[in-house]
């Protein structure tokens, strides 16, 4: 349900006088509930203690979008950066035959005045011994920093052990982005940029890859440490062993959600400057009958602001939930409404 | 994405892609890179030319020309045509013979190798025993004799390549038969020369590296006549009737030998040294023509003064008390001499002088008083000065062509008026089916136009920037000046010169304007000049304007080359082409975008530092707009500052070198060849890597930022008229696209035609674009209301192009190097995009609209966008939709000069240089397929074997 109604900007006041506007406003006096907002990246981020609420505050433009779940149902991993890409891993999670059962997340803390940098993606579906890495360029000014290198890998094939070329880490900058995650290293060799495979290609082609997919970064590396991985039970030791040899086969169905979420989020990027006036990002264009892209750019018609894109399905409370319908992949009904539970206020 | 996962669905369009797209190499333009051997055929009138690379190609009538390359991709080092036939044999430094043929397939003549052959000795014996030295394909057409290092001569069959080992010429048969004593198993060590008699075929002269020269009989196999000469021999040459031939050596003179007279050694009639009496260098081939004056025409390779002169490559004509030492400024390959080859005319009657040098074909016309040179209609030197650009331009209105050609000639007036004597074969291929120009800029300042219509690339014009400036180097400088009496008579011959007084001279960017006839270039030193089309000489003065790049940025100091000097006053230009108007950049950084408008009169160019735009009507600068960031200091220092630019030509010349002695250039073979060229392109590939795993080569990986440098480098530039503003109105303006990834736009007010001396163009920013990639604009274009890309100034006037749509609305597309993006207008929203780097790791280096048509029908053509990429591969993408459509393999990535040359035509076709020298010719159309095919037929065979004699010219010889 919605809520509207006007703050002053320049005396926003104490987190704890919001709360409890908040509870006031809903009719929710005694009911524990998470505050979020969507910020200008159309992130959602959490509102929780004065400085973050104060923040929320001055960058409304004009409107702030505030979220409320309750408590005890809350999706953690609703906040972060690109809320609505992780929609999509949910949706993808759900089609996926071998991951029937949403998996209880586990609450470690919540996120409090950060933004994530780096995540670990799709555990569930890689072979053990690697890792995809998602680097968050966008909203830091941190450099990537990092370098890669030719080199070869030895690999298990019908005719046995080969020595094929590869791409790996060379170096990482001390303070860069990659440095900084842990989550990369020296030697680590290089498997896939953004879904796809590296191998055949050159050290140049893959530099011009990553660089054009900087701002969002996807890479799947066989770390050359590998005592640091996750190990699952839904596999055997067996069969993991032998899925190292193999190009990864079922990283194919992620490709494409990991892809397109890369596509559309860039698209929203692009600055123009009309008339020598202030610098707007530029929309996207109603899509024609004739748009291949049009595969999610449905959302947007419902908003005509920048950031109007709901942050996750789990809210997804104003718009049937049929205008979401993407070609591909239809969301099980089921599901869906088990996750409309959380509320929307919007103010 | 989900094109890419699932392409080729649509059946329908699939079927009309086959009849759009196809990709074919169809022929090599230009003067083959390093050739080695020369060969002619009298008989066919074809000339042959083998190159270090392994490639051989036969040149006859214009138009007439085919190409062969060995699989060992070895040098040829001597090319003989079998006496009477269509075939010929190669030699190539492997030691290996090959015969290739001419044999009629589907209706044109095709050139294929038949046979490969090795000469194996018995076993034990040193290379040299069988390494050929020599070849004399017979006149029987039965047997070819090969000499060899060791002094034996082979006797091998055709076609069969058997050896006829009981008819192998030994030393020691030679010299059993010889009764003098100083002649022992050392005078017969290496065969320098094998020549037939020209009137007894079973007689031939064997020439031996220590000046044996024996007259073998064939039939009784013995010495007829042995002849001792002095110095070491190089070669030797029959007189027409067989009664004297003559040898020339090492010591720079040459020996007449009569072999009429009974003795059975034989004294020199005469022995010459025509450059003595200091020590001369080698004279390596000689002939001899008689004429029916009596007076002989002597003419001979090499033989200066070995110290004042011993480093011209000269070809020396003597002929009664005429003689001209022709001076090439590259090394002389080979020679041949076209005379009649009409077997029963008494005197050989030479006509033209053949001369294959490193880097050009000249032909000298010994006809005419003077010996002129005649213009070639092929085989142009395309790099007599080295190209820095082209431009090209389809479709020539015959008006414009006309006036073109008429400048032409006008500048060719030295040239002989002899027809081109090389003439074999007829040209089948159908007439062209439009008039194509090919510009061409030099580093010398001059643009080049080549009639591209064809498999021909002739030159038709040459226009040159440099009178405009005052150069160290007065052009008229370098001309002949020798005086009457100098000796040696040495004679300047040829285009090629590729040394540039200036670099900052040299031409960067090209526009012509085919219906104005106005044409803008632009250098390397900030000049811009505007031209337009003159049929007669003129004097004028070129207007002079500056444009401030840097306007109010402070504290700059541009560490480049200076702007070149300007002439004052009046200046004559030859009819053509002439300088109205210079706009010159300040600083004088390279020109590297330049738009020409010609219905608005209006010319945009830019630098790394920004872009102006330029009203050449009323001469007026209309606005500048520096696109420099900040903190750009990089770009300010300018990267052609006048160390760095010399320490980049001495890299690029050991470069140069260097690839000429790699030199693993791939052509297009017959089927079969592909699969191995590709072989060998993965084995060269793995070779790499292995090399790269030694030291290894890392990559920074890193978001590209507003402070990179060169953010500001100004890749293009583009008119339209479109909706800036609002979807009411349309109005000309001016797009401009960065290295930055920025696009910026400005309308533009141009004044109606009545009022345009009145009123000044002006110019206002209507929008500026940052894609967020920030990878460079390399592409701008406007689609109209149907998806039209809008057609080019003055092409609607000339009703040549249907008028664009103006009802419906219109679509921005910016090409980067990373993606496609389609935008609508006004009101900049983003509607499509194809992300190319993303998904493949490649980058746009070309992109052009290029129009198919369908091969099936003449009703339906599409426009589509043509794309190189900087791994070689050219793809071709649908409009408006941005899809896919096809992808070839085109030029190998390593090649960066190839890729950075290329150029697309408007109709699906493209040039690449495969070499300093050489253009290759594609096409991706179904429709425009401009290649050679000819057909050589055998003339008609004479039935007396005799004649045959003078049809065996041994044009090529050992190096």
């Amino acid at each position: 349900e919605f809520r509207r109604f006007s703050l002053e900007r320049s005396k926003p006041g104490k987190f704890e006088e919001f709360y409890g506007l908040l509870q006031h406003v809903h009719k929710i006096p005694n009911v524990d509930v998470l505050v979020g907002y969507t910020d200008i990246h159309g992130d959602l981020l959490p509102i929780n203690n004065d400085d973050n609420y104060h923040k929320a505050v001055s960058t409304a433009n004009p409107l702030l979008r505030i979220f409320i779940q309750r408590k005890e149902d809350a999706d953690y991993s609703a906040f972060g950066t690109d809320t609505m890409t992780r929609k999509k891993n949910v949706l993808s999670n759900v089609l996926r035959a071998d991951n029937h059962k949403k998996k209880p997340h586990i609450v470690i803390s919540m996120p409090q005045d950060f933004r994530p940098v780096s995540s670990i993606i799709d555990v569930d579906i890689l072979p053990e011994t690697h890792r995809r890495v998602r680097l968050y360029k966008y909203g830091t000014d941190k450099p990537l920093g990092f370098y890669i290198r030719d080199g070869s890998s030895v690999r298990v094939t019908p005719h046995g052990l080969e020595k094929v070329p590869g791409i790996f880490i060379s170096r990482l900058v001390p303070g860069g982005l990659a440095q900084s995650t842990g989550l990369l290293a020296v030697n680590d060799e290089v498997l896939e940029v953004n879904g796809i495979e590296v191998s055949g290609k050159s050290l140049d082609q893959v530099t011009d890859m990553m660089i054009a997919n900087s701002r969002n970064l996807i890479i799947t590396v066989r770390p050359a440490n590998q005592r640091n991985n996750v190990v699952r039970n839904s596999r055997t030791s067996g069969s993991s062993g032998q899925s190292t040899e193999s190009s990864l086969p079922s990283s194919t169905p992620n490709i494409l959600g990991n892809l397109l979420q890369g596509e559309e989020e860039s698209d929203e990027e692009d600055i123009i400057i009309e008339d020598s006036g202030e610098p707007q990002q530029i929309p996207k264009a109603a899509p024609t009958s004739e748009s291949i892209e049009s595969l999610s750019q449905i959302e947007l018609l419902h908003e005509s602001t920048q950031n109007g894109f709901l942050p996750s399905s789990e809210m997804n409370l104003n718009h049937s939930a049929g205008s979401i319908s993407m070609e591909y992949e239809v969301p099980e009904p089921g599901r869906k409404s088990l996750e409309e539970d959380g509320t929307i206020i919007t103010l | 994405m989900r094109r890419f996962l699932r392409p080729g669905h649509d059946p329908v369009r699939e079927r009309l892609k086959r009849d759009l797209f196809q990709f074919n190499k169809t022929v090599e333009h230009g003067f083959p890179h390093q050739p080695s051997a020369l060969g002619y055929s009298p008989f066919l009138r074809l000339m042959a030319i083998g190159t270090r690379s392994g490639a051989i190609k036969l040149y006859g009538a214009p138009g007439v020309e085919f190409m062969g390359l060995h699989e060992e991709n070895n040098t040829v080092m001597q090319i003989h045509f079998i006496p009477d036939q269509c075939q010929l044999v190669t030699l190539l430094d492997d030691n290996s013979l090959h015969l290739w043929s001419l044999k009629q397939h589907g209706g044109a003549s095709e050139l294929r190798e038949e046979h490969r052959f090795t000469l194996r000795g018995p076993p034990g014996s040193p290379p040299s025993a069988t390494q050929v030295t020599a070849v004399l394909p017979h006149s029987s057409r039965e047997v070819l004799y090969l000499g060899t290092e060791s002094g034996n001569i082979f006797v091998v069959e055709l076609p069969s390549f058997r050896v006829l080992e009981d008819r192998t010429i030994t030393p020691e048969a030679v010299l059993q038969r010889i009764p003098d004593d100083n002649c022992n198993r050392r005078s017969c060590e290496l065969v320098e020369a094998l020549r037939e008699h020209p009137k007894n075929p079973d007689q031939i002269l064997i020439g031996y590296s220590r000046a044996l020269i024996v007259l073998w009989d064939l039939q009784n196999n013995k010495a007829t006549r042995h002849f001792l000469g002095s110095q070491q021999l190089e070669n030797l040459y029959w007189q027409r009737d067989g009664s004297k031939f003559i040898s020339c050596h090492y010591d720079g003179s040459y020996t007449q030998w009569p072999v009429s007279s009974d003795n059975r050694q034989s004294e020199p009639l005469e022995n010459t040294v025509p450059y003595g009496p200091f020590p001369c260098k080698a004279i390596s081939k000689i002939y001899w023509q008689t004429t029916k004056n009596g007076l002989p025409y002597i003419i001979f390779q090499g033989g200066m003064p070995r110290a004042s002169y011993g480093d011209r490559h000269s070809i020396s004509v003597i002929h009664g008390s005429q003689q001209t030492a022709f001076d090439f400024t590259s090394r002389v390959i080979d020679f041949f001499i076209i005379f009649s080859s009409d077997p029963t005319a008494e005197f050989d009657d030479p006509s033209a002088l053949v001369v294959l040098a490193e880097e050009e074909l000249v032909v000298i016309d010994l006809k005419s008083a003077g010996w002129p040179a005649v213009h070639p209609p092929y085989l142009a030197s395309l790099h007599c000065s080295a190209i820095t650009c082209s431009h090209h331009v389809s479709n020539i209105p015959l008006k414009l062509w006309e006036r073109i050609i008429s400048a032409g000639s006008k500048q060719n007036i030295h040239y002989s008026s002899m027809p081109w004597p090389i003439d074999g074969g007829t040209n089948i291929a159908p007439d062209p089916p439009q008039r194509d120009l090919l510009l061409t800029g030099h580093e010398d300042g001059t643009v080049r136009f080549w009639d591209a219509s064809g498999v021909c690339l002739h030159l038709l014009y040459k226009l040159s920037t440099v009178r405009v400036f005052l150069t160290d180097a007065d052009p008229n400088d370098n001309m002949n000046t020798l005086g009457e009496d100098e000796w040696p008579p040495l004679r300047k011959v040829g285009t090629f010169d590729p040394y540039s007084d200036d670099p900052r001279l040299g031409i960067q960017k090209i526009y012509l304007c085919k219906y104005s006839g106005y044409l803008a270039v632009a250098g390397t030193a900030g000049q811009v000049l505007v031209m337009e089309l003159n049929d007669e000489d003129a004097e004028h003065v070129v207007d002079h304007a500056e444009a401030d790049l840097l306007q109010d940025q402070e504290g700059y100091r541009w560490k480049g080359h200076e702007k070149l000097k300007t002439r004052d006053g009046p200046v004559r230009f030859e009819a053509g082409f002439q300088p109205f108007v210079l706009v010159q950049c300040q600083p004088p950084a390279v020109v590297t975008s330049l738009a020409l408008h010609s219905e608005w009169k209006l010319v945009a160019f830019g630098t790394s530092h920004g872009f102006g735009l330029f009203d050449h009507q009323q001469k007026r600068l209309v606005f500048v707009k520096c696109t420099l960031h900040p903190s750009d200091q990089l770009a300010l220092e300018g990267p052609l500052s006048r160390v760095k630019s010399l320490k980049k030509s001495l890299r690029q010349s050991f470069r140069r070198i260097r690839r000429s002695r790699v030199s693993s250039r791939k052509r297009r073979g017959g089927g079969g060849n592909a699969s191995e060229v590709q072989e060998a392109n993965a084995k060269f590939d793995q070779d790499t890597l292995q090399e790269m795993e030694l030291a290894p080569v890392q990559r920074k990986i890193e978001a590209r930022s507003a402070e990179d440098s060169f953010t500001g480098f100004v890749r293009t530039l583009y008119f339209a008229d479109t909706f800036l503003r609002d979807s009411s109105r349309h109005c000309p303006s001016l797009w401009a696209g960065t290295n930055g990834g920025t696009v910026y736009a400005f309308c533009l007010r141009v004044p109606p035609a009545e009022r345009r001396m009145d009123e000044p163009v002006r110019a206002e920013q209507a929008k500026e674009i940052q894609l967020m990639h920030r990878a460079p604009v390399v592409g701008i274009l406007v689609l109209d209301g149907r998806g039209t890309p809008l057609p080019e100034p003055l092409e609607v006037a000339h009703d040549l192009s249907k008028s664009p749509d103006m009802q419906g609305s219109h679509q921005l597309l910016v090409v980067s190097e990373e993606q496609f993006k389609v935008f609508t207008l006004p009101k900049v929203s983003s509607k499509l995009k194809l992300k190319l780097t993303a998904l493949e790791g490649c980058r746009v280096r070309k992109v052009t609209v290029a129009n198919f048509g369908s091969c099936k029908t003449d009703e339906y053509s599409e426009n589509d966008l043509a794309v190189l990429t900087n791994l070689g591969d050219i793809q071709i993408i649908s409009l408006p939709f941005l899809k896919l459509q096809i992808r070839y393999p085109c030029i190998r990535k390593e090649d960066v000069s190839g890729i950075a040359s290329c150029v697309f035509t408007k109709y699906g076709q493209g040039f690449y240089l495969i070499s300093p020298s050489e253009f290759e010719r594609f096409s991706l159309s179904t429709k425009w397929l401009v290649e050679p095919r000819c057909i050589v037929d055998m003339p008609e065979a004479t039935s007396n074997n005799h004649v045959h004699k003078f049809g065996t010219e041994n044009a090529a010889r050992k190096s």
